[in-house]
């Protein structure tokens, strides 16, 4: 069973973000493999060292620099890469399209991937792509099993936990509590510079979303701080709980 | 043109504050508003959007629509959107409602801003806010197709009561049990007698320093004696003293309330990114120099096990 997994590079989630002629600046940010997909290539390559997945090939669509998060999941220990070289700028249909593009060509029998981006926080790519294939989609999971050309997923739900069963292929995006992602380790990091690397350009289409304008939000300011004894500290604390806040207390 | 449309969130009937968020804001463009409800007997529920101002309710009822499963939704709305022509469709950004937005946005071939902190539509352009980088940037997209598609933010739209004819309207049923390619096999409730994070009006958090099981009792009463819903920090997450759909931050959920108490939080950028656009903010800790002092309204500098029991009887007075 061959397994994708798309992988996004993100901005380490401590930056600090800045703008720069209306753009978010990427000086000096620390560039990493977006959390929730980091989830999704581990639990490939945990489906392969249980015998289930034959072959991990992660795609990424990006720049050149994207080049590093397929290296970083080569390193924990994806067989192959593909870059799917696009601009950055890139919308969801546009990074789907693209994708999909890439992924039909693999023909690949399952096909993971965070269920959201730590960036954009879109949380729409791996659907669109599941509909662009004309695929089974599932979201947010925190197991799967597959047997007899099923996936049995549990995710989690708005109110609860669901257990949902499709059929393979499938397009499945996974939640950061299913796995605890590997470190690559310094033999996976040696391996991952000989692993084989394909570049490819998006397919062209065309953007549905265009972004007018970005700001940064009103930095929130410290208000009140005291250093009392705990009761006097705790009246003060209730009285602003009161009488500013206004709570209703059950 | 149709106006607005709002998709109703609801599961067995009980409908998501949110889906009257949005029909409320939708009330402000100034334009038809019509909820879309899809399920098995759900006409009965027509009167609540009314209340709300919906002119119109589109009621969808079936065995197929029984579960919410992407495939029959979408060749639901996708019949309808080319029926009827909306101007705008508004889901909530639920792991349903981004699902089935996606989907559906996809099979029209449009774009989608999702999980967006403000709308303005008129004249059939859609204009939204979107909170990026975990809170650290705000991002004003415009949906460049027709119709309008996004999902919305629990908990940014004011609610706001408004008389509406609520006229039911029963479309043609234009999904089968072919469009079904997810089998639910199992759905557990999380059982709780607390609001859920993202709708809560109070979110109360524990974190490391809770130290333990029993710390986090000590906040759960502050929680329920405010009626507040329960969250914490991924230290106190990873630590098993909570359950993962109770994290808040950038990996976990983003809450929005009028009052967050962050106790024994650090206040780690992480951890901000999910809470630190509560309209209140209070923060108890040890630590003098612990960031969260930073983005509180009114921070205590103390032992969360001395001060949360005494604010409690202060509450309770
Ligand atoms: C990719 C990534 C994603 C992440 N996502 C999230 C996320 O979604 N949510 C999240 O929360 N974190 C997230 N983190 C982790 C985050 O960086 C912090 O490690 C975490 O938030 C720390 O939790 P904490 O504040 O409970 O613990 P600590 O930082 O250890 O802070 C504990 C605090 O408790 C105080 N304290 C101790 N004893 C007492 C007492 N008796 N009374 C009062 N105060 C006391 C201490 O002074 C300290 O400030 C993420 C990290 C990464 C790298």
């Amino acid at each position: 069973m061959k397994v994708l997994v798309c992988v996004k590079q993100t901005f380490d989630t401590e930056a600090k973000i800045e703008l720069k002629d209306g753009k978010i600046s990427d000086a000096g940010i620390n560039l990493i493999i977006n959390p929730y997909d980091e989830v999704a290539v581990e639990g490939a390559i945990q489906l392969k060292e249980k015998n289930i997945a034959t072959e991990v090939v992660v795609v990424s669509a990006g720049s050149d620099k994207a080049m590093d998060t397929i290296r970083t999941a080569l390193a924990m220990g994806a067989d192959r890469g593909i870059l799917v070289k696009q601009d950055s700028a890139a919308d969801e249909y546009q990074r789907a399209v693209a994708l999909a593009e890439a992924i039909k060509a693999e023909n690949p029998d399952l096909i993971l991937a965070g269920h959201v981006a730590a960036d954009d926080g879109s949380s729409q790519v791996p659907t669109r792509v599941a509909e662009i294939l004309g695929l089974p989609n599932v979201n947010v999971i925190t197991n799967i099993e597959i047997a007899g050309g099923k996936a049995t997923c549990t995710s989690e739900a708005d109110g609860g936990t669901q257990v949902t069963e499709v059929s393979i292929p499938a397009v499945i995006s996974s939640q950061v509590s299913w796995n605890e992602p590997r470190y690559p380790s310094m033999k996976g990091i040696m391996q991952a510079k000989k692993k084989p690397v394909a570049t490819v350009d998006a397919a062209a289409a065309d953007a549905k979303v265009k972004i007018i304008e970005l700001a940064l939000p009103a930095a929130k300011t410290a208000g009140i701080k005291i250093e009392e004894d705990p009761d006097v500290a705790a009246v003060k604390l209730g009285d602003w709980m009161k009488n500013t806040v206004k709570v209703e207390v059950k | 043109m149709a106006g607005t449309w709002v998709f109703v969130e609801q599961r067995d009937g009980n409908i998501r504050k949110v889906t009257y968020e949005m029909l409320s804001k939708a009330k402000s463009f100034g334009d038809e508003v019509s909820a879309v409800v899809i399920g098995n007997n759900v006409e009965g529920l027509a009167p609540e959007f009314a209340k709300y101002g919906a002119d119109k309710v589109y009621v969808v009822e079936g065995d197929v629509f029984a579960n919410y499963n992407t495939g029959a939704y979408v060749a639901q709305l996708a019949a309808m959107i080319n029926e009827f022509s909306p101007n705008a469709v508004l889901f909530a950004h639920t792991f349903n409602g981004r699902d089935l937005a996606s989907r559906l946005a996809q099979k029209l071939e449009a774009g989608l801003a999702t999980d967006a902190i403000n709308a303005e539509i008129s004249a059939g352009k859609g204009v939204f806010t979107r909170a990026i980088y975990a809170g650290k940037a705000l991002s004003k997209v415009e949906v460049t197709t027709s119709p309008v598609l996004a999902t919305i933010r629990a908990g940014v739209f004011e609610l706001a009561e408004a008389a509406g004819a609520g006229a039911v309207v029963k479309p043609a049923i234009a999904a089968t049990d072919a469009d079904v390619y997810q089998t639910v096999k199992d759905f557990v409730v999380t059982v709780s007698s607390r609001p859920e994070l993202n709708e809560a009006e109070v979110v109360v958090s524990g974190g490391r320093g809770c130290k333990g099981p029993e710390g986090i009792k000590v906040v759960e009463q502050l929680a329920d004696l405010l009626g507040a819903a329960l969250g914490g920090s991924r230290a106190s997450i990873d630590s098993g003293w909570l359950g993962h759909e109770l994290q808040v931050g950038q990996t976990g959920k983003v809450v929005n309330p009028n009052l967050y108490v962050a106790c024994g939080i650090s206040g780690a950028i992480q951890h901000l990114a999910g809470m630190s656009s509560s309209k209140f903010i209070a923060a108890i800790n040890t630590d003098t120099e612990a960031p969260i002092f930073n983005v509180a309204d009114f921070g205590v500098v103390g032992d969360l096990f001395k001060v949360v029991p005494l604010l409690c009887d202060e509450l309770k007075k």
